[in-house]
């Protein structure tokens, strides 16, 4: 073990979770890639790996329990019926959150553009959703470190209903700039749409601040929590926010199913975006009123074997612990920013210390485009992320084409730091920019 | 070890020292091509001459003019920057015809997996210095990198054509 607790510049550090034992979990690490090399996995950020217990329990509802869930009458429906829900029931626990605030979606860019059209859809939906009405005169507000996901919905929006599209600006280091939170997020605002943590500079936002200020307008939050939820304690309720999205499938879960909180009494009067099938109350040949949340945003056959693998990772997670699952990271990402700013012409982009920060680690090296960085880490079997992240605006605020990101799992270990910082000056011996 | 198939040294020459580099006066179309996926951009320009030395103005076909310049600013990773550099070197001169089929070619060549039929060396005699990026095609993610200034060249000389050709279409018709 004591190679594998061994870190660039940290010395002897005890990691709080046992590596070893998770990896067994984790089928593919135990893989190749390019010609031998054993996988050194830093791309949590964009996807998980699956633990067996997830890959089973869909295997096992797809053999045992495989029905149209929420109709029919026979056993098999009653069962996968139970298992979607139960499904449900899980993901709430795991966020704080009561059952009926959950509402499952085919991934986390769907759950934001449900919240938009559903604002966009309000001014034709009677007086209930008069709450949710945007237009001419209106502001939406998003910051500057948005996924496109949290960013471009936002756009259309403002584009289709005539309000006016602001943002937060970013400070040097990689953190919002605030100084003029008031103004921007002035009376005339009707959403404020914020990420928790930035999946390219690894910032932790402060919710509190940005929710409270929009609360004080009578403004509706919308968070982007996709690379908070798996990688920390979160929740929910207590944010201050309206409602919060993540995905499935960066949190050990599969693909196909994201995820919408929102408060009750705000899903109960939202209208529904998409329409058609289990959505409904009662139906004429005229005309349809809608069933209760979360039935009425959850239109059409749901990603019921994706639920049901949510579920295994779920807890997986909680048996791991949430506390130790950021401890552990937190290790790691600090293993990382110290071994990465050792090497002469490695710049950080994004806050440099673990400091309200997780882990998703932005770097550049100065005479190297990230892809070829990327390449070279690759050819060692080491897998980041290269470009921009989809946070294009995020590169041009900081002048760089794109980075090369890092990102951490419950899998990790301070080996695989080790293997990053030694990939990068690898890279710089090979292009000959080594110092 | 694959590095060494993929950055052929003269690939590392060309990025190091790209040809034809800079934006240059005259010039008939001027295109901006982006990789979305990775941000990696050019902004590149097309200067056509008549094949026999005048210039090009009332020629519309691309066997009857030259490829006089290309000039490019380009921001990217070193495949992109290289592919571009070694284009602009293998078209400036040519007919835009031949310019035209070496695109082609190179394309095939990005799109081949490694696995083209045809052999290196009948490759090499026409696309030269081109058939470097040949280790390039066995990363899919890395394809569209090499193929940046070759799209922007075939996008910049349909528009220079036009150029060339529809202000003359417009002046025979404006005489009738």
């Amino acid at each position: 073990m004591s190679s594998r607790t061994q870190a660039a510049g940290l010395g002897a550090v005890e990691l709080p979770l046992d590596v070893a034992s998770i990896r067994a979990d984790f089928p593919i690490l135990r893989r190749t890639v390019r010609g031998g090399e054993p996988l050194v996995y830093l791309d949590t950020g964009a996807t998980s790996q699956k633990p067996r217990a997830v890959l089973d329990a869909e295997r096992e509802f797809y053999e045992q329990h495989n029905a149209a869930v929420h109709r029919g009458a026979h056993q098999l429906a009653e069962e996968a019926t139970d298992a979607y829900e139960a499904a449900r029931g899980a993901v709430a626990r795991f966020v704080g959150a009561q059952f009926d605030e959950i509402v499952f979606t085919k991934n986390a860019t769907e759950a934001i553009n449900l919240v938009a059209y559903a604002m966009s859809n309000a001014a034709t939906a009677g007086e209930a959703a008069q709450r949710f009405v945007v237009g001419p005169g209106r502001r939406i507000v998003v910051t500057e470190m948005e996924h496109h996901a949290n960013l471009v919905p936002w756009q259309q929006l403002a584009q289709r209903t005539g309000a006016e599209l602001a943002w937060l600006p970013l400070t040097d280091d990689g953190r919002l700039d605030l100084t003029d939170l008031d103004r921007v997020v002035d009376e005339r605002t009707a959403v404020v749409a914020f990420v928790h943590q930035s999946n390219i500079l690894g910032t932790v936002n402060p919710v509190d601040v940005i929710a409270a200020r929009a609360a004080a307008v009578g403004a509706l939050t919308v968070l982007d929590a996709c690379q908070s939820v798996p990688h920390q304690p979160v929740h929910l309720p207590s944010l201050g926010v309206d409602f919060a999205t993540f995905s499935g499938h960066k949190m050990l879960g599969p693909t196909g199913i994201g995820v919408l909180w929102g408060r009750p009494h705000l899903l109960a009067t939202m209208p529904p975006f998409l329409s058609g099938g289990s959505m409904i109350e009662n139906v004429t040949m005229a005309a349809t009123t809608f069933a209760p949340p979360p039935q009425r945003f959850e239109a059409g056959s749901p990603p019921v074997a994706q639920a049901v693998g949510l579920h295994a990772a779920v807890e997986y997670l909680e048996r791991l612990g949430m506390p130790s699952v950021a401890a552990h990271e937190e290790v790691l990402t600090a293993a990382t920013l110290v071994g990465l700013q050792e090497i002469p012409g490695v710049r950080i982009i994004g806050p440099a210390d673990t400091v309200e920060r997780g882990g998703a680690v932005s770097f550049i090296v100065d005479g190297i485009h990230p892809h070829d960085v990327g390449q070279v880490l690759d050819d060692r079997g080491i897998a980041v992320r290269v470009g921009h992240h989809c946070a294009w605006p995020v590169c041009r605020r900081y002048g760089v084409p794109a980075t090369t990101r890092a990102s951490f799992g419950v899998y990790n270990d301070l080996a695989d730091v080790d293997a990053l910082v030694a990939g990068v000056r690898a890279a710089q011996s090979f292009f000959g920019v080594a110092s | 070890m694959n590095l060494e198939s993929m950055y052929q040294e003269i690939i590392l020459d060309h990025y190091r020292r790209p040809t034809h580099a800079g934006l240059r006066e005259p010039f008939e179309a001027q295109v901006h091509h982006i990789n979305p996926t990775c941000g990696d951009e050019v902004t590149l320009r097309v200067h056509l001459e008549g094949a026999d030395g005048g210039t090009a103005d009332e020629r519309t076909d691309a066997g009857s003019v030259v490829v006089a310049d290309v000039s490019y600013e380009a921001q990217g990773c070193s495949i992109s920057q290289a592919s571009t550099s070694v284009m602009a070197d293998l078209v400036v001169g040519e007919r835009l015809d031949t310019a035209l089929r070496l695109h082609g070619e190179f394309v095939e060549l990005m799109q081949s997996r490694g696995k083209l039929e045809r052999d290196h060396e009948s490759m090499e005699e026409s696309l030269g210095d081109a058939v470097a990026f040949t280790g390039v095609a066995q990363y899919p993610a890395r394809v569209k990198c090499a193929l940046l200034g070759w799209m922007a060249l075939k996008d910049a000389a349909a528009a220079a054509l036009e150029h060339h050709g529809t202000p003359a279409r417009v002046g025979n018709e404006e005489t009738v």
